[in-house]
């Protein structure tokens, strides 16, 4: 807290100056894939032929325990936490399986989606990403939001898109759009090092992550045969393929098991994720 | 290696690799480009362009993946493509405090055009993305105190101190964490030596670092916070200001001979924080990784060693300083080992596990003071030539006395007369060593002597970064040299002779207004007595001029000793004085001569 009061002691002036002046920050692409066509304003196909799927995502067998976090370092986030600070990356407390993308992966090509207008947020609160697991559309905002009021930074390494590093030292928002799919883009704060999320860029509405419950939905799809995907951090990917008829509602459900943990690394083997494991492990101790 | 070379770009051009990269760059330069390549690129950036070359292990950071986009020093915000002439300024200047070398003087402006275009073909990004805007940079306000103050502030505020330290000696809370884009361990720059900077020194280049970032690293970009107003540009130039003013104006050149201050008996510093260090010179001694035998290490810790040293003519002692993130051994680190390890020991055949290890540092003489240039082997002397060394560790923190006769094989001559303090703080450690000048055991131990160089040379060791034995940073040989005693009568010398010379000179000046005041007398029309004893004041100024030309030579004597002594300041100063002597002698003479006696004037 002392801190955060020596920020605004010498940022209150600027501060000041922003809010009567220029606002928020900008919002820069921070994507590859060049221009291309812009977003259509309407749905690309009569949506009272659509359909969905609905379904769950369920976990079989022992979930590790929580990864403890050493936030010894910073007093004001571990002092958000009633005990130990700790993230759940198999998170099964709902019932369900949680933090799980769920998101169509073949069966939309040619189509082109409307972007919607509001941002994704992703808050930076007690030092942990929440939520850990976002979805996004192509060309979509996500603002990375500091509710801690200390010094974040967060550093994507996607491959598809462009990476890019930005430090937020007070309580700001920050928006990015990226503009290639591409699942799971890493985010980290280099700060604090157990800091880790994923984002999932797809060109599309069609994806979602599973709450505690590990329900999901993905609603009014244009009839077809779909290739659906659903990814988690830990325990790799399970596809299942499933046809869309108009006017029903096609169920699906995803089984992990405590098999498909690896210690190795997870599904997407970048760097940041081999880090992350090392790390978060290493803490857990 | 050219030989060595030729070969795959021989090979690549007949296979007509070049269709795989097609780009609108003209299609002659990237063809040039591809060989200048394979040539002087690819050993380390690998035939790909994936970093993958076969020396790339052998070093951290690793050369960069050219197929990601990716580039850390660039003119362009977070996440953009360089522009052409970011590209060509690396490819010019080399990265500072990597292996990464400038190319300038190597290659022609043609051929490192060539390697631009050849460079861009290997990322999609450059072909899919438009050419990158450069962020406008303002120029840059002068420093002041108050916006270097006024930097230091920001420093604090915006928490560059997380990863940076709190004195930016990058020992920063977080600086135990930190991996690069590959998943390497990568160490926050040290803010006090601005010569390691990799995108370079300036305060523009350190304002332009600020503003984009270096992506790929930790190193976030602080635009962001200026586009969102809760900083202005002029506060960001502040922290550049104050950033800069922490290493010093001129990256530090070693001097071969460290020299070692007199002080009255009785007066030498007893604590590291005794006041008389600040005035005692401080040397530069940059360390390099032990890569000459096995095994090596291709990632020190510790880059270099500011050392003082006085003496007061039977005792000498060191101060020595130097940067180092942790005081070793801190559990903290023992991940980072890990990381460090697993990216360098395997490559030495070594398989080893994270442990404990202390800091160190090593002071090493030889035993005797050699004739001539017949020094021990630096790397710690070999069988038939052992050397002389002082070796200090965290644990237990006090210094003892070695021989040693090879890399990390020692002899144990106790601690004897050797008194040691040392202190860390802040990412710096500093140590202070003492002995007298007459060894306990002459047999064994270095007798120091006055005015005679002496070679020495340093090892350090970060026990953090996994360091110890062969595995640490060395210096090659130095030299220090005991200042010799000034006798008193140095001083009296120059004291009296001056007097002596003025006295002459006031006669002499006198001499000449006389025959002024006979020439105008004479305009008058007014005779004046005739001068008394004119041949004897005529001798009298050849006398004196001869005087003073002799004081010059003397003065030109001292002043070459001087200089050979490495004593400047003394030689600067006693060719000043040869001068003035030189200058006052041919008055003297040419004056008289010029000034011949004509017998009394008639009217
Ligand atoms: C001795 C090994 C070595 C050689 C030879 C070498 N490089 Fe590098 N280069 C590196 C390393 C290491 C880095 C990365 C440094 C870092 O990440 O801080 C690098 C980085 C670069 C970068 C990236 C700059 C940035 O902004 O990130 C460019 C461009 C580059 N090198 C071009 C070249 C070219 C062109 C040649 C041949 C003329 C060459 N290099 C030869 C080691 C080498
Ligand atoms: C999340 C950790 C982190 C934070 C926060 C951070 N830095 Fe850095 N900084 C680094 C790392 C790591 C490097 C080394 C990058 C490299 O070697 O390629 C670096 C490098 C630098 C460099 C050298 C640039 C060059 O050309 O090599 C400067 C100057 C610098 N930082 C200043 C700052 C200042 C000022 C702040 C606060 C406004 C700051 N840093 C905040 C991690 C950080």
């Amino acid at each position: 807290m002392a801190r955060y009061e020596r920020v605004l002691r010498v940022l209150a002036p600027a501060v000041l100056l922003a809010v009567v002046g220029c606002g928020g920050g900008g919002g820069d692409a921070a994507g590859g894939g060049g221009g291309g066509d812009a977003a259509p304003a309407e749905m690309p196909f009569d949506v009272a032929t659509a359909g969905n799927i609905t379904g769950s995502v369920t976990f079989e067998g022992t979930p590790p325990p929580p990864e403890v976090l050493d936030m010894t370092s910073e007093a004001d986030c571990a002092a958000t936490y009633t005990g130990d600070p700790e993230v759940s990356w198999v998170d099964v407390g709902g019932g369900g399986l949680a933090d799980v993308f769920v998101y169509v992966r073949e069966g939309l090509e040619g189509m082109s989606f409307p972007v919607p207008g509001q941002a994704v947020v992703i808050d930076q609160q007690g030092c942990q990403y929440r939520p850990l697991v976002a979805g996004v559309q192509v060309g979509q905002s996500v603002a990375f939001r500091n509710s801690d009021g200390l010094l974040h930074n967060i550093n994507a390494s996607p491959t598809a898109n462009r990476p890019f590093n930005v430090s937020q030292p007070v309580n700001m928002d920050t928006e990015r759009e990226f503009a290639a799919p591409e699942v799971m883009i890493p985010i980290q704060c280099d700060v604090h090092g157990w800091m880790a999320g994923y984002i999932g860029v797809v060109t599309h509405p069609y994806h979602t992550v599973s709450g505690g419950s590990g329900a999901f939905d993905l609603s009014q799809l244009p009839p077809g045969e779909y290739v659906i995907e659903a990814w988690h951090a830990r325990l790799g990917t399970l596809e299942q393929t499933v046809t869309v008829t108009t006017g029903q509602t096609a169920e699906v459900t995803f089984n992990f098991t405590d098999a498909m943990l690896s210690s190795a690394g997870t599904p997407t083997d970048g760097p940041h994720d081999h880090r992350t494991m090392a790390r978060v492990g290493g803490v857990a101790e | 290696m050219r030989s060595q070379t030729r070969l795959p770009a021989a090979v690549a051009a007949l296979l007509g690799l070049s269709a795989l990269h097609p780009s609108p760059a003209g299609a002659q330069d990237v063809e040039r480009g591809r060989e200048v390549y394979e040539q002087w690129c690819s050993q380390c950036h690998g035939s790909e362009g994936d970093g993958q070359g076969p020396a790339a292990e052998y070093m951290i950071p690793r050369p960069r993946d050219f197929t990601t986009g990716l580039y850390q020093i660039r003119s362009t915000a977070t996440g953009e493509l360089p522009t052409d002439e970011d590209i060509l300024r690396i490819i010019n200047e080399g990265m500072p405090g990597t292996t990464m070398p400038g190319w300038e003087e190597e290659l022609s402006g043609a051929d490192r055009e060539a390697l631009v275009a050849y460079i861009k073909t290997f990322s999609q990004f450059f072909e899919t993305l438009g050419a990158p805007e450069p962020l406008e940079f303002p120029g840059a306000p002068g420093a002041s105190e108050e916006r270097i103050a006024e930097g230091r502030l920001f420093y604090d505020s915006i928490q560059c101190f997380e990863c940076h330290g709190a004195e930016g000696r990058g020992d920063g809370e977080a600086s135990s964490t930190l991996q690069d884009d590959l998943g390497n361990p990568i160490r926050s720059a040290d803010l006090w030596k601005a010569w390691t900077f990799n995108g370079g020194s300036t305060v523009e280049d350190i304002y332009q670092r600020l503003r984009t970032g270096l992506d790929g690293t930790p190193m976030p970009n602080f635009s962001d916070l200026i586009d969102a107003g809760f900083m202005t540009d002029d506060q960001l130039w502040n922290l550049a200001h104050y950033v800069r003013s922490l290493s010093p104006e001129e990256t530090p050149t070693p001097e071969e001979v460290i020299v070692v201050g007199q002080v009255a008996p009785g007066e030498l510093p007893g604590q590291l924080a005794d006041e008389r260090w600040g005035q005692a010179e401080s040397f530069y001694v940059p360390l390099v990784g032990q890569i000459i035998e096995n095994p090596r290490w291709f990632d020190p810790s510790v880059d270099g060693v500011w050392v003082q040293a006085l003496h007061d003519g039977s005792e000498v002692a060191f101060r020595l300083t130097w940067h180092d993130r942790s005081r070793s051994p801190d559990p903290g680190w023992l991940e980072w080992q890990g990381w460090v390890l697993d990216a360098m020991a395997p490559r030495e055949g070594e398989n080893l596990e994270p442990a404990p290890r202390p800091d160190g540092i090593t002071v090493q003489f030889p035993p005797t003071i050699p004739e001539g240039m017949d020094m021990p082997y630096f790397l710690m002397g070999d069988g038939s030539n052992p050397v002389y060394q002082w070796q200090w560790s965290s644990v237990p923190g006090t210094a003892v006395k070695a021989a040693a006769r090879g890399l990390d094989i020692y002899e144990p001559l106790g601690a004897e007369g050797l008194t040691s303090e040392a202190a860390w703080e802040a990412g710096r450690w500093q140590l202070l060593l003492r002995r007298a000048l007459v060894p306990a055991d002459p047999a064994s131990e270095l007798q120091f002597e006055i005015g005679v160089p002496i070679p020495i040379a340093f090892f350090a060791w970060d026990g953090d970064n996994s360091e110890e034995g062969a595995r640490g940073s060395v210096s090659s040989w130095y030299f220090i040299q005991l200042e010799e005693e000034t006798p008193p009568s140095t001083y009296m010398a120059p004291l009296v002779a001056f007097l002596f010379t003025g006295g002459l000179g006031v006669l002499v000046v006198r001499r000449a207004q006389r025959r002024d005041r006979e020439v105008q007398a004479a305009a008058a029309g007014i005779v004046l007595p005739p001068e008394p004893r004119p041949q004897m004041a005529r001798n009298f100024g050849f006398a004196v001029g001869a005087l003073w030309l002799l004081f010059a030579l003397a003065a030109a004597g001292n002043s070459v000793g001087g200089w050979a002594a490495g004593q400047t300041d003394v030689g600067f100063w006693w060719a000043v004085i040869t001068g003035f002597l030189t200058i006052a002698a041919s008055v003297a003479l040419i004056g008289t001569a010029r000034h011949r006696y004509q017998g009394p004037r008639k009217s």
